[in-house]
């Protein structure tokens, strides 16, 4: 497994693969087609960011701009997956989901619930999401959370490019609708991605770095941020065991307990805001599952409870990093000798 | 390198590792060491394993220590005789120390990089190492890939040219398996041989490589100068049945590990990456299909569908075993025909080229010459 790519090729090459596989996989969203500065096919611009390049000159009406209306195409899309299609929207931002929420968690999370078993819904909703770019309040929450709270619905929050092509994959073969959060600090990180085709089960978690010290148990672009404190830790002589839960919504308990019960130590580290984040979820879960093998409290790692700032230094503050994980970790391990 | 004074080195095990970690000395400094023992545990991300003694003589220095990281080829201690003085071997790790440079990445600047022919329609990756000499093949078994030889790939081809190739359905080669059968990948062995203008070649063949081995020297046996046959297929019918749906089937890491840990003496190396590794493999589009495929045609019902104990023997042969094998039982070495070299090792089980290493390695030396 030599070859490289980044996380954006990964999702990109997840689509073209899927799209060539199976004939009813089709991609429709805002300037996912053409968009700015282009005026021609083979040119068109592949969304803002160019994660969707190339997919229209190759598959043509199967990759569909739309209106400038979520709850229109949104609901499309939802609409479709129930008639046949395989269709994956693309949410520009996470934080539009506000004008599409009820096709999403009052129509397509309770379809197959309220048809008795008997219908599928299999729409996967690309989303960007995270802080760090400079977008301001609007355009970098993290709001993974909200639809990880929702029955019905599978949340993906990939880490690395292999994850991202494996679970993007996956998501789309999947029969339920998925909630595909990409942030939008990772587009441009390279690692290893097998050319061709593979699909990662949902709710396994990715165990990143062994460790007998501390669990670090986190998600998304925070995985490296874990990583880059782990590091600095481990000359310290504290050995942290760092778990990617990869998808929300199946969660992989068994994992995070396991870690747990290995280490006896636990960090949540989470970039969404903090109530009701992944970090008080997982908390809650050791508390009410694994609370023998701890040894001491249990530290949350996240953003404050306040909108991400527009000011490039409170931004930069407002995004958890290795400084802060590294001195939540020297803490549970101080409270626990 | 000054008389007498001999180093232990960091080892390169597989085309990806850059450094690994020292996990602690197994005999103490001042000890008296022979070729193969084991000496110093390393670890890095993909492989745990012992590195063994090259040279005869005492070790006199334990240069680096438990939990140091080196790269590759960085200095780990010094082997040498009673008579070499203190100063002459603390000379020379100062030398050794200011004159190492680490070597460069390899992947950019032309080192060693896997290869690719197309063969019968499919692709099939190779790596190529050594040259000279009649070449060797060597040729993986069910599920594995040619990172199986990593600890034997370099070490063969210090004395010729030593090619192992993914087998379709397997590591980086096309998925297509045809129809499965031994008698397919044979034909894949033999076409890679006139891909790579191969006359005659020595085939070392892991498990069911064994069985590809024994297969192409039956249909050519003018192409095939020897076969090795480590911990082969294609000898008896039992296997492992278990194994083979446990390792097509298991889809997580709980379920795949006690499946993998039967194929070591030692299941403490099956590390997470190994498993990582295995199943991001089995996870590829068309391999599970592959690989039942490859089952249903070698080993159906769990029981291996052809020996070719007649063949063993026609070609010069050479058959190595681990005595405690759970995957292909050691007892199918017994009983073959006159003029096959038999060795069963004590203590080891079906990676037994990978588990002892420098034992295999010298014996498949002695053997092709």
């Amino acid at each position: 497994m030599a070859r490289t790519a980044t996380y954006q090729q990964a999702i990109n090459e997840a689509l073209a693969q899927e799209m060539e596989r199976d004939e009813t996989v089709v991609v429709m969203g805002e300037d996912v087609a053409g968009g700015l500065g282009t005026d021609g096919e083979r040119d068109a611009w592949g969304g803002p960011l160019g994660i969707t390049k190339g997919l229209y000159g190759k598959y043509g009406d199967r990759v569909m701009d739309t209106p400038i209306s979520e709850s229109a195409f949104i609901g499309a899309a939802v609409g479709a997956a129930t008639a046949g299609l395989r269709p994956v929207a693309e949410l520009m931002f996470i934080d539009f989901m506000g004008v599409c929420f009820d096709q999403i968690f009052n129509q397509a999370a309770k379809f197959r619930y309220m048809f008795g078993g008997k219908a599928e819904t299999p729409v996967v909703i690309r989303t960007m999401y995270g802080a760090g770019l400079r977008a301001a309040a609007q355009h970098s929450q993290c709001l993974y959370p909200v639809f990880t709270h929702i029955p019905g619905l599978k949340v993906v929050t990939p880490a690395t490019p292999y994850d991202a092509k494996g679970l993007l994959i996956q998501a789309i073969r999947d029969n339920d609708p998925v909630i595909f959060c990409e942030h939008k600090g990772l587009y441009t990180l390279e690692g290893d991605v097998p050319e061709e085709p593979y699909a990662l089960p949902f709710g396994e978690a990715n165990i990143v770095r062994e460790g007998d010290d501390v669990s670090i148990v986190t998600l998304g672009r925070m995985v490296h941020v874990a990583d880059e404190a782990a590091s600095a830790l481990a000359n310290d002589g504290i050995e942290c065991e760092i778990v990617d839960l990869r998808t929300t919504s199946p969660l992989d308990e068994d994992t995070v307990i396991e870690t747990v019960e290995n280490t006896g130590r636990l960090v949540v580290l989470d970039e969404a805001h903090p109530r009701c984040n992944m970090a008080t979820d997982i908390a809650a879960m050791v508390c009410e599952k694994a609370f023998d093998s701890l040894k001491g409290p249990i530290k949350q790692v996240t953003a404050p409870h306040t909108p991400v700032p527009f000011s490039d230094t409170l931004e930069d503050l407002y995004i958890p990093d290795a400084a802060a994980v590294q001195k939540a970790v020297k803490a549970v391990m101080e409270s626990s000798k | 390198m000054s008389e007498g004074i001999r180093t232990v080195c960091m080892p390169k095990w597989g085309l990806s590792m850059k450094e690994g970690k020292v996990a602690g000395w197994l005999v103490d400094e001042g000890a008296s060491i022979t070729p193969g023992d084991e000496i110093i545990d390393i670890e890095t991300e993909k492989i745990s394993s012992a590195v063994e003694a090259a040279d005869a003589g005492t070790l006199r220095r334990c240069v680096a220590q438990e939990g140091d990281v080196l790269p590759v080829g960085g200095l780990l201690g010094i082997v040498a005789d009673e008579s070499v003085a203190d100063a002459d071997i603390d000379a020379f790790v100062t030398d050794f120390q200011a004159n190492f440079v680490p070597p460069e990445d390899d992947d950019e600047d032309g080192g060693p990089a896997t290869e690719s022919v197309e063969i019968a329609g499919r692709t099939i990756r190779y790596l190529t190492r050594g040259e000279g000499g009649t070449p060797v093949i060597l040729i993986h078994g069910f599920g594995g890939d040619l990172n199986n030889w990593l600890f034997n790939h370099e070490a063969l081809a210090a004395k010729r040219v030593v090619h192992a190739l993914d087998l379709p359905g397997h590591g980086s080669s096309s998925k297509d398996v045809g129809d499965g059968s031994i008698g397919f990948f044979a034909d894949i062995v033999t076409g890679f041989a006139d891909a790579l203008e191969i006359e005659s070649a020595h085939l070392v063949g892991h498990s069911m490589g064994g069985a590809i081995a024994l297969a192409v020297a039956r249909a050519a046996p003018g192409r095939v100068a020897s076969i090795t046959l480590i911990g082969s297929a294609g000898l008896g019918s039992d296997i492992d049945g278990d194994y083979l749906e446990g390792f097509i089937s298991a889809e997580r890491r709980k379920d795949l590990k006690p499946h993998v840990e039967k194929l070591f003496s030692d299941p403490a190396l099956v590390t997470r990456q190994l498993i990582n590794d295995l199943l991001a493999f089995k996870r590829i589009d068309g391999v599970t299909a592959a690989l039942s495929t490859v089952r249903d045609a070698f080993a159906p019902g769990g029981a291996q569908a052809e020996a070719m104990r007649d063949v063993a023997g026609s070609v010069p042969t050479l058959v190595i075993w681990g005595a405690g094998d759970q995957i292909i039982p050691a007892s199918h070495a017994d009983g073959l025909p006159d003029g096959v070299d038999c060795t069963v090792m004590e203590g080891q089980g079906h990676m037994v080229q990978m588990e002892a290493a420098t034992e295999v390695n010298r014996l498949i030396d002695e053997r092709v010459g």
